[in-house]
């Protein structure tokens, strides 16, 4: 149809002569950089306290220089020697490893390497810690292999030299590993043996109670949000007060009034018993186990379960029920084909938020979770600030955040984000 | 759907207090034959909303009876009272599609996929959208989505159909458009239709019969022109349409029409509406299109008032005058093309006819 | 031009006041009675000694080693000196994150002029770690349970016998202790405990006697919780630290008696952040010769029944500030006490801690 087959498909122009194109992607520019000038100090601050802690997370999740740089000429020096062979290496390993020592004692590093490596070997700790005090007055002539097997008599050990040859380089899936109840061996990756297996069940266990979490929240929480979004305002507002309460308490004084309520000795047995429910003998166990995990998290996350689901349903307008009565759907059609569908969004808002909180909270297991109602994230606060295996701590966390994400990505597939409204 | 098939409903003594002091709805008694269009017309707060609602179950009444089809309805669920109601925002679900909406009310009903499937789409046809079944709520356009309200309130076939101010939410031209399409259906159906509205056009347009509502009150039940023409008193007179008020009081009755004193000494002559024994007070009413500046001598009513503005509104002309000591008596003049010499300030002489005003409220 | 004057001579001389006067030392801590104990004994003393020093305190040593550790990766310390346990002050010198401290040069001799280092003696575990005071881990029980027929636990292993002893246990989650007891009440000779545990069977067979209690113990991770287990009578027998079952007993007379067989020692006592600057450093050296001097750890027990590191404060000890009872009974040194202990041992938890913590969460968890 066109008329002028030779001449170009028609571009728009200014009259300057300017694609239009052009023109108005300039124009936009100044427009798009004045609106990332607002958004800077924002963008800054995430970036600063969000994005970059947690690619330094990950980073050391795999991070693994400690060894090369305390020990780089031994490391350099075992590149030689295999793994699998069954002799020691030999008295340049030695030398090397007495010149890198004399240098990390120095330093005071040596002691650091060796709690890294106890990660992996119990007693290397000590090793190194022995060793360091011990090189000052090895003799500088050698034999080293010969002095340092005197020392300890690890360092005759082939394991020992297994370990230090497998964690030499700088990244190491070592941590991973151990988050997934595995290790690196002489024969490659295998599981730990069943008397340390943890993660994985923990892990489990930390979706499948941060699951029940949720649902009892909903349970609870949606009948709840429906009465505040039906009752008059001022009703209305001194029930949101009741929900919010709460907030305002400490959530250790919350988790305390719980463990007063649920344990033997406590308030609801006592009530039991004196009612004749159960006998003195058989009070029920509540606390101290998940039953005290689930009852103490559902209280406690209940309000996040509440306010979306209430902001989703005080949108909703009281017609659409009247409209589907007056169409002649009885009270429960009515709630379950019109009025329920519409709070999905807020049911979706409010599970989510319950959840990600609920898989990530370590305070209330760890007070009322006892042994089987204790969460991944528990472990890793151990590793975090107790035997400072920093390492294994990020492994976890990736994998928590990985199993978060994957589960976004299913629920994103099955009812999509989109249909998630927190107000 | 052509037969008429409307129910009657009845109102005996119905009252309706919310919070145990003041009556809303203060003793109804109402007749509705089947078939008819009957509008409650009156400002917010007047009771009519509560009124429908009580008709729908959606409000139970404090006192009385309402009966459908001549049997008591108050202890009868709204699900089971098989009358079809549109709503003010229309309430369509918005997580159904136009069809499904449609099809709610047959489903619940549990009528079989084939013959829902045709319901549906004789439906959607009556209002013009057989092509929109399968679109979302909130893809029409205002005036689409009410028609979607009103095919779903009659695809179940309901012998009455309530309608809460359905046409609020539209601009002017649509709704007007849209009551003459209610109008029509409603004449080819011939449902009962109890209609909702603070809009004196909208009830006068459609209805067979108007119910006027103020504080709980029918205060008049009558056609559209009556109403307009013959208002039992100035509460109708002043709501529907534009009026005139002027008072006095009653110096001499004879038959029809009375004589009347003006508080600044004026006499008039004016139709004996509705009002007490001489010396009582009245109020006049009289509309503005009924005045003339023409006068002869021949006019019942002759005075003289002074022109305060004058305001060009195409069709006619409003004029603005002081008469009888009342600065708001509007006079609507007729534009003609024809040249008058009518500016403010002057005096002139206007005139109208006995019938025209009407002497009102006894009391008042 | 004169005002100038005046106002900078003004400005330089507060400057200089300031600096010579102010000296900000934060001190890490527990919080609690423990706090309070060091406020009385050594910060009041010290300040009202030093006009010019002021102590905040900080009552993070729950935290410390993480905390620490970030602040050395950051590259700022705010602390001058923290409060931690010897196990934790180990780590902290093996990650090199607390200073080395020469005992003989840098605190008091005993007032008979023996060297601290042999004051202190056998009690210096790591070469960072100041020793403060002896505590104890050791077990509280009910005295008025029933079904004990009058009977009371003397011996470890009455813990392990739910016969005799019927009731529920508290014990700390964690294997520290806890392995050490079941093997002894195992068969296990004392001398024999630590090389048992090293073996896999050594920890099967800990395990396996735990096993034997395990569905009646609660587990605990706070030191306040087995006081108020006992107090609410939701356990009978529970290990925690003596000082708790001191106030558990003495101050809020609750029916509970201390067992004290095979009491575990532990020690707390100060470190000095590694990286601090000279001027900083100095400071705490000065406080530090004063508050860890005989007198000074004598006088913390007037607060809280802990025993004094040094062996010249033993003497020392008197009565309790407001209770007016005599603390040597109460001490987990005194000679009544101690006729059968347990030193923690501290090198041996250091290489076996992660594995062992491994095992045992895992066999907690089954």
């Amino acid at each position: 149809m066109n008329m002028h087959p030779q001449s170009d498909p028609q571009v728009l122009t200014t009259r300057d002569g300017t694609p239009l194109k052009v023109s108005l992607a300039k124009a936009l520019r100044r427009e798009k950089l004045r609106s990332l000038a607002l958004i800077a100090p924002l963008l800054i601050f995430i970036l600063v306290t969000f994005a970059a802690p947690i690619a330094d997370m990950l980073l050391r999740s795999v991070e693994n220089g400690i060894v090369e740089n305390t020990l780089p000429k031994t490391v350099n020096a075992l590149s030689g020697w295999d793994v699998t062979s069954s002799q020691l290496p030999g008295e340049p390993v030695y030398k090397a490893l007495y010149e890198d020592l004399k240098v990390a004692t120095a330093e005071k590093t040596h002691t650091r390497l060796g709690s890294r490596l106890n990660y992996e070997a119990s007693g290397m700790s000590s090793l190194f810690r022995k060793t360091g005090r011990r090189i000052k007055r090895m003799d500088e002539a050698g034999p080293f292999a010969e002095q340092f097997i005197d020392i300890d008599k690890d360092w005759g050990d082939l394991a020992t030299w297994r370990l230090l040859k497998r964690y030499s380089p700088k990244y190491t899936p070592g941590y991973f590993l151990n988050a997934a109840d595995a290790q690196l061996t002489a024969d490659g990756i295998a599981m730990k043996p069943e008397n340390e297996r943890i993660y994985l069940l923990l892990f489990a266990r930390t979706l499948f109670l941060s699951l029940t979490i949720t649902l009892c929240c909903l349970l609870l929480g949606y009948p709840i949000a429906f009465l505040l979004a039906s009752l008059p305002l001022r009703s209305a507002n001194l029930l949101m007060i009741l929900v919010l309460l709460p907030f305002w308490t400490s959530l250790l004084v919350r988790t305390s009034a719980w463990k007063v309520l649920l344990q033997q000795e406590g308030v609801i047995n006592d009530f039991l018993v004196w009612i004749g429910v159960i006998g003195d003998a058989s009070r029920l166990v509540m606390i101290n186990n998940k039953t005290g995990t689930i009852i103490a998290m559902t209280h406690i996350l209940l309000p996040f379960m509440i306010l979306p689901l209430f902001s989703v349903m005080k949108t909703i307008s009281p017609s659409y029920v009247r409209a589907a009565k007056s169409l002649g759907a009885t009270d429960w059609t009515a709630f379950w084909r019109v009025y329920f569908p519409q709070t999905v969004p807020g049911i979706g808002a409010g599970a989510i938020l319950v959840f990600i909180l609920a898989i990530g909270y370590y305070i209330t297991p760890e007070l009322v979770g006892g042994t089987d109602g204790i969460f991944i994230s528990n472990r890793i606060a151990y590793h975090i600030s107790s035997s400072l295996n920093w390492g294994l701590a990020a492994a976890l966390g990736v994998i928590l955040l990985g199993a978060v994400l994957l589960l976004f990505y299913v629920y994103d597939k099955i009812v999509g984000i989109d249909n998630v409204k927190l107000g | 759907m052509t037969e008429s098939r409307g129910a009657s409903v009845r109102y005996e003594n119905v009252q309706k207090s919310y919070d145990g002091e003041t009556l809303v709805v203060k003793n109804l008694n109402l007749d509705i034959p089947p078939g008819e269009f009957l509008t409650m017309l009156g400002p917010s707060g007047s009771g009519k909303t509560t009124c429908l609602m009580m008709l729908a179950g959606f409000e139970p009444a404090t006192h009385g009876e309402i009966f459908l089809n001549d049997k008591p309805i108050n202890n009868v669920p709204p699900h089971k009272r098989g009358i079809g109601m549109v709503f003010q925002n229309y309430a369509l679900f918005p997580h159904m599609s136009v069809a499904e909406n449609l099809a709610f009310p047959l489903q619940v009903r549990g009528m079989g996929k084939a013959e829902q499937e045709e319901k549906v789409t004789r439906a959607l046809e009556m209002v013009e959208l057989g092509s929109f079944g399968s679109r979302r709520p909130a893809q029409l356009s205002g005036g689409q989505q009410q028609r979607v309200a009103v095919a779903r309130a009659l695809v179940f076939e309901p012998e009455l159909v309530l309608m809460d101010e359905p046409l609020g939410a539209l601009d002017k031209q649509l709704r007007e458009q849209m009551q003459y399409e209610i109008k029509h259906i409603h004449e080819n159906i011939g449902v009962s239709i109890v209609y909702v509205t603070h809009d004196q056009t909208e009830a006068l347009t459609m209805s067979d019969r108007v119910a006027v509502f103020n504080d709980g009150i029918i205060q008049q039940l009558s056609e559209p022109d009556q109403l307009y023409e013959n208002p039992q008193n100035s509460f109708v007179a002043q709501f529907i349409g534009e009026n005139n008020k002027l008072s006095g009081t009653v110096v001499a009755v004879d038959g029809d029409t009375c004589d009347v004193k003006l508080d600044d000494g004026t006499m008039l002559k004016a139709e004996a509406v509705n009002i007490g024994a001489v010396g009582s007070r009245t109020t006049i009413s009289l509309r503005p299109e009924r005045v003339e500046f023409d006068t002869h001598e021949s006019m019942d009513n002759l005075i003289p008032g002074e022109i305060r503005e004058m305001i060009y509104l195409g069709d006619h002309i409003r004029v603005r005058m002081k008469v009888a000591g009342n600065d708001e008596f509007i006079v609507k003049v007729r534009n003609r093309g024809e040249k008058r010499d009518l500016r403010a300030g002057q005096t002139v002489e206007i005139g109208w006819a006995a019938g025209d005003c009407k002497a009102l409220d006894p009391v008042a | 031009m004169k005002l100038k004057t005046i106002l900078m001579a003004g400005a330089a001389s507060a400057m200089m006041t300031s600096a010579a006067l102010a000296t900000d030392l934060t001190i890490v801590s527990w919080g609690g009675a423990y706090s309070n104990s060091q406020n009385e004994a050594y910060h009041k003393p010290y300040m009202a000694q030093n006009p010019d020093v002021t102590i905040i305190n900080d009552e993070s040593s729950a935290e410390a080693v993480a905390k620490l550790r970030a602040m050395n990766e950051a590259g700022n310390i705010t602390w001058d000196l923290v409060d931690v346990l010897a196990s934790d002050a180990i780590r902290l010198c093996d990650e090199g994150l607390a200073e080395e401290i020469d005992f003989d040069e840098e605190l008091a001799p005993a007032p008979d002029g023996t060297p601290a280092s042999e004051d202190f003696g056998d009690l210096i575990v790591a070469d960072c770690f100041i020793p403060q005071i002896v505590y104890s881990t050791t077990f509280g029980y009910r005295t008025d349970i029933e079904a004990w027929k009058g009977k009371e636990p003397d011996d470890i292993c009455d813990v392990f016998d739910l016969e005799t002893f019927p009731g529920k246990r508290a014990l700390e989650k964690r294997p520290i202790n806890n392995m050490e007891w079941a093997l002894l009440c195992d068969g296990v000779a004392k001398d024999d405990v630590y090389d048992v545990l090293e073996t896999d069977e050594g920890v099967a067979r800990a395990l396996a006697k735990l096993d034997t209690i395990k569905d009646q113990t609660v587990w605990w991770s706070a030191g306040a919780e087995t006081p108020q287990l006992l107090a609410d009578g939701e356990v009978a027998i529970g290990s925690t630290y003596n000082g708790r079952l001191f106030s558990l007993i003495e101050e809020q007379k609750q029916p509970v008696k201390i067992l004290w067989d095979a009491q575990v020692f532990d020690l707390d006592g100060w470190i000095v952040p590694a990286g601090l600057s000279d001027e900083r450093k100095a400071a705490v050296m000065k406080y530090l010769r004063f508050a860890t001097d005989t007198q000074r750890l004598a006088d913390q027990a007037k607060y809280i029944s802990y025993g004094p590191a040094r062996k010249s404060s033993a003497p020392l000890v008197g009565k309790h500030a407001t209770l007016g009872i005599d603390m040597a009974p109460h001490m987990p040194t005194d000679p009544a006490n101690a006729k059968n202990t347990f030193l923690y041992n501290y090198e041996w938890w250091a290489d076996y801690r992660d594995d062992l913590d491994a095992k045992f969460q895992a066999w907690l968890s089954k």
